[in-house]
């Protein structure tokens, strides 16, 4: 039993994170109905200036703010520079831009900081807490961290005048200019709070896997998991099915004999593909119809 | 003038749709936009926001709008109420009433809009948490005009209010825009299939054929004259 608990909250643990990552999917997603591919290459990139600041000597939590800001600057260039331009074009251009931009971040990142692997300190440390040996200090801070930004963000959409007006952008972007929206800057805004967003992810999972340009591959791919679990249509779809894949994942990895830490990415996959084939709108989503 | 429009014209990629119009609206006037399909109406109220491609002169209190961004048109105090209602359908009737006044910042100014449009359209304050898309056409038709509303618009544009909706419905609808044309003072621009209603509605019409407007003149001369209304506009 005290085993089973302890995976659980490991699970939730990574969950936020996952949960976190298809948030940041699902919101770009909703703007450009395309999968973000390079969303795990943002994270990474924005995690290594974090560690960049903290090797000058930078306290933890100014290093992490520092590199939130320029993750969301980032994002904001990335939309206005590469997607803007091509916001008509067939889905595979952007498709096409995504890939680039992974293998772009992915190298740039490799070039700059080199491909060995480096450890990335914990704000909360990795003792037991409390002394409970349930669950450490650090997997406690993620659960914590990752509930405490998607209420910010709950709140953001639901409550403020811009969130409205982001939601109306991505949902009906011919509308909203009509009631006199910036759409174009809706979606840079998305951008940036999705880049921010993944930065954040970035920061709280690096501890466990270590920081590498590859680090967010299997990362991503648990968060498009939890994204298609949940529904690509919903934002609160989304963060659920990042949590429960990240429980279903760590439960999987402890109780099936035969699953162990080498088959448990594949967990993701078959997650993607048997939810696809039953509910292909995700638990949550909104069937959408559309008329050709 | 409110606006004054001077040798319009409109292209979808290389197809012109509107050949140079002209016409002009007073302010707090009413003018209805008549023709068959085709003709150009809705491409008329389109280009106006900026929506198309344009060549020609376009003023609104003596602003040129040509080249300028739907948004900032709409900030100038122009609101569309486009064909198909533009219905934000999965955010609630209250969220999309918010959105209409999303320009602006006078946040009890907008509280008493709010009160306002739910004493004009009832219906909508009954329904104020409900998802719009599960409106009925009528209600979403108020829904638009109500968010319209919401901006304090000069100029409403109005394309084809009446479609889709029961012929009574119709009737209590043009009902409802003269009062607010009258309590409010705001301008309409309204196309409208409804030739009968939109004539008794407006002050002043013009008809559209392929692009160019074929007749200028006052609603009341247009009904009076039966060699206008069995030519062009069949009745």
């Amino acid at each position: 039993m005290e085993l089973f608990l302890h995976q659980v909250l490991a699970g939730l643990a990574t969950g936020g994170i996952y949960a976190c990552l298809a948030l940041a999917v699902v919101m770009i997603y909703q703007a450009i109905d395309n999968f973000n591919f390079a969303q795990g290459e943002m994270a990474m990139f924005s995690t290594f200036i974090a560690w960049q600041l903290l090797q000058w000597g930078m306290p933890f939590w100014a290093a992490a703010l520092a590199a939130g800001v320029v993750a969301f600057a980032g994002g904001v260039a990335i939309e206005r520079i590469v997607f803007k331009p091509i916001r008509t074009a067939s889905p595979l251009s952007h498709v096409v831009a995504f890939i680039a931009l992974f293998a772009i971040l992915n190298s740039t990142a490799g070039f700059i900081w080199d491909f060995n692997v480096k450890t990335f300190p914990s704000p909360f440390g990795s003792r037991p807490l409390l002394g409970s040996g349930l669950i450490s200090t650090h997997d406690a801070g993620m659960i914590v961290v990752t509930v405490a930004l998607l209420a910010f963000l709950y709140g953001f959409f639901r409550y403020t005048r811009i969130g409205l007006a982001m939601r109306a952008a991505a949902a009906h972007p011919a509308s909203a200019q009509l009631v006199g929206i910036r759409v174009g800057w809706m979606m840079a805004l998305g951008w940036g709070m999705a880049a921010a967003i993944g930065a954040v992810a970035g920061m709280m999972i690096a501890p466990v896997v270590f920081l590498e340009p590859n680090m967010m591959l299997g990362i991503l791919l648990y968060g498009f998991a939890g994204a298609v679990v949940g529904g690509l249509s919903s934002p609160g779809g989304a963060v659920a099915g990042g949590f429960a894949v990240g429980v279903i994942e760590n439960l999987a990895g402890t109780f099936v004999p035969f699953v162990g830490r080498e088959l448990k990415l594949t967990i993701a996959l078959v997650l993607i593909v048997g939810v696809l084939m039953i509910r292909p709108s995700g638990l949550f989503g909104r069937t959408v119809v559309s008329r050709v | 003038m409110l606006l004054e429009v001077q040798n319009l014209r409109a292209f979808y990629g290389q197809t012109q749709a509107l050949h140079g119009i002209d016409f002009g609206l007073d302010v707090g006037g009413v003018t209805t936009l008549l023709g068959a399909n085709g003709a150009g109406k809705t491409t008329t109220l389109r280009a106006l926001c900026g929506m198309l491609r344009t060549s020609g002169d376009i003023r609104f209190e003596g602003r040129p709008l040509n080249g300028r961004a739907t948004e900032d048109i709409v900030r100038l105090g122009i609101a569309h109420v486009p064909e198909g209602r533009g219905t934000f359908t999965h955010l609630t009737v209250e969220e999309n009433l918010r959105l209409g006044a999303i320009t602006r910042r006078d946040h009890a100014a907008i509280a008493a809009d709010m009160e306002r449009v739910y004493a004009i359209f009832p219906r909508l304050h009954e329904r104020n948490d409900q998802q719009a898309g599960t409106l009925s056409g009528g209600e979403q038709q108020m829904l638009a005009i109500g968010r319209a509303l919401m901006l304090r618009p000069k100029l409403l544009l109005l394309d084809e209010p009446s479609f889709g909706l029961a012929p009574l419905l119709v009737q209590e609808l043009f009902e409802i825009l003269r009062r607010i044309n009258r309590d409010t003072g705001v301008a309409m621009l309204i196309v409208e299939q409804n030739v009968t209603l939109a004539l008794d509605l407006a002050q002043h019409a013009y008809l559209l054929e392929t692009g160019r407007i074929v007749i200028d003149a006052p609603s009341q001369k247009i009904r009076e004259d039966e060699t206008v209304r069995r030519s062009y506009l069949g009745y």
